[in-house]
């Protein structure tokens, strides 16, 4: 696949926006990266937001970064993309919930190692897989800064029906893992499956975290999944109204964020995480604490 | 192995794994692994902006490292208790770094596609002789500050309350440990990158904290394993050539990680009955 950059159209901002919005999206790669951006965004605040509730933001953060091995692992045997990066984040995520089980007793600083040792070995492994398959290393570069630019109908279309999985498992627990990660003795103890609703949601991090990838590259994942929750939960304690807000700037910050680096050509995971963080820092400055 | 590549790696690889074991004994022990994350995606950073901007790479990861440091540890315990502000900015201080990098290889359009694969997963082969000399001795003073401060971060580490009230200095300790953190995390990004020096830091040191409760031994542990792992990742990766010295780093090291978590499971596993 041709690697297209938003350099080849050439485009100039006009101030004319209804004109400049008809020139961006005249481009099929424009549309597709706009459609594929929106799945993400509102997959990776929902997902993002109980990851925040549950501050598993380093889980979180080392899940992201599996996808890199993964797509590093599906260049070197030549199976598909979306294969790696589904597995080796689901499989991360695995070891993550197995190997964290017994740490109750012992508090999270051990559970935090577990977690930086599982992120340092996945990426030492992706950069051995991306080593042995000698060199593309454009391809290296869109693995971890993404590749927006560049995406297919089918990948849209993927992209899209995971995106519906993902959200339909967490529909179905949504109620109960918010109870258990408020409250997880009580949970517990009404009845609640606390350690088969953590060890399923990791599962879901995980797969939110490979989708993602695809889209902002293993590296800016995080962005998107920590960046819009974090904001709504300083905005409001409600869980339904922050879900909501979390999407809203999540998607808001990748449509504007595409924009921008669509007419400076800039890379599209900076331009998304600048507009991101910039409202991360007017709602720490200005925003009511929540 | 008596190739002067291999004698600078072996020179530097050393001092930079024992800095690393006693720093990351204390990281795991202070729940500050997290902070060792961002530190480490802030040298990418900093060395991308000095090839952006034309200075020395070397300097930019030194500075915009320990200058992170020394912000996280003015914002001090607020900043040590809210992962999510840690992980909002380094997720955009890496974006930052992927901009540099646009810009950098831009400018300069003939092969620099390597330059950032580089700085994210090291080059300890290519450490120059006044390179490993001036790591060493960096990597040494930072192990001389880690024991004369030892024992009173440990107790601020396991009793801050305590600590306190017996006049150790918490703040003033906790702040002296975060920016000899961010001068280790610049000195282990030149030996295994960005990215991999989490690994050299934690997994050495989350092994100890499995094998053993006494701090002593503990310390020595952390650090005799961390350089362990770099001796034994030089070597395979010296026999075996195709293999990354930053990988066979990280692979011994998490090799070691994974033996103490298995020998450890049932003692763990049993105290949870109690």
């Amino acid at each position: 696949m041709m690697p297209v950059t938003a350099g080849s159209a050439n485009p100039s901002w006009s101030w004319n926006l209804a004109a400049d919005i008809r020139d961006m999206f005249s481009y099929p790669f424009m549309v597709n990266a706009f459609r594929a951006g929106t799945i993400v965004a509102i997959l990776a605040a929902v997902v993002g937001w109980y990851m925040v509730l549950r501050k598993q933001t380093f889980a979180g953060h080392t899940l992201s970064v599996a996808a890199f091995p993964g797509a590093a692992a599906a260049t070197l045997i030549g199976i598909s993309a979306t294969i790696g990066y589904f597995g080796f984040c689901l499989a991360a995520a695995a070891v993550i919930a197995v190997a964290s089980r017994p740490e109750r007793l012992r508090g999270f600083s051990a559970e935090s190692a577990v977690v930086g040792t599982v992120q340092a070995f996945v990426l030492a492994s992706g950069y051995l897989f991306a080593t042995l398959y000698n060199g593309v290393l454009s391809g290296l570069n869109d693995q971890l800064f993404g590749f927006t630019f560049g995406i297919t109908n089918d990948q849209v279309v993927t992209l899209g029906v995971v995106a519906l999985a993902v959200l339909a498992v967490l529909a179905v627990i949504g109620r109960r893992l918010f109870f258990a990660s408020i409250d997880g003795d009580v949970a517990g103890a009404r009845g609640v499956g606390v350690r088969l609703l953590g060890v399923t949601f990791l599962l879901v991090l995980g797969a939110a975290a490979a989708e993602a990838s695809q889209i902002t590259g293993a590296l800016l994942v995080f962005a998107l999944l920590v960046m819009p929750a974090a904001i709504a939960q300083r905005m409001t304690a409600r869980p339904l109204a922050g879900i909501a807000l979390a999407v809203v700037i999540g998607v808001v910050a990748s449509w504007a964020g595409l924009t921008m680096a669509y007419y400076t050509s800039y890379p599209s995971g900076f331009c998304i995480t600048s507009f991101a963080f910039a409202g991360f820092i007017a709602v720490r400055r200005f925003g009511a604490s929540a | 192995m008596t190739a002067p590549y291999m004698q600078h790696a072996a020179l530097a690889g050393s001092a930079i794994a024992l800095a690393a074991g006693l720093i990351g004994y204390f990281l795991v022990l202070r729940s500050q692994v997290f902070t060792t994350d961002a530190l480490g995606h802030v040298t990418y950073t900093g060395a991308m902006s000095g090839l952006a901007f034309a200075f020395n790479p070397l300097a930019g990861l030194f500075v915009a490292t320990v200058a992170v440091a020394g912000g996280f540890a003015v914002l001090g315990r607020r900043a040590r208790a809210d992962d999510v502000v840690i992980g909002s900015t380094f997720a955009w201080v890496l974006g930052l770094g992927a901009l540099f990098q646009h810009l950098y290889t831009t400018r300069h359009s003939s092969g620099n596609g390597r330059a950032g694969a580089t700085y994210l997963f090291g080059s300890i082969f290519g450490i120059s002789s006044s390179q490993a000399v001036v790591s060493a001795v960096v990597s040494l003073l930072v192990c001389a500050v880690m024991i004369v401060i030892a024992r009173p971060l440990l107790f601020a580490s396991l009793d801050e309350a305590v600590a306190g009230a017996r006049r150790v200095p918490v703040r003033l300790l906790g702040a002296v440990f975060l920016v000899v953190v961010g001068v280790t995390c610049a000195q282990a990004a030149q030996a295994v990158g960005a990215l991999l020096l989490l690994g050299l830091i934690a997994a050495p040191a989350g092994a100890a904290h499995r094998l053993t409760t006494r701090p002593a031994v503990g310390l020595a542990l952390a650090a005799g394993l961390a350089l362990a792992s770099t001796w034994f990742g030089l070597l395979i990766s010296y026999l075996v050539p195709r293999t990354p010295p930053s990988f066979a780093i990280i692979g011994v090291a998490t090799l070691a990680y994974l033996v103490a978590f298995l020998a450890t499971r049932r003692r763990v596993g049993n105290l949870q009955h109690i």
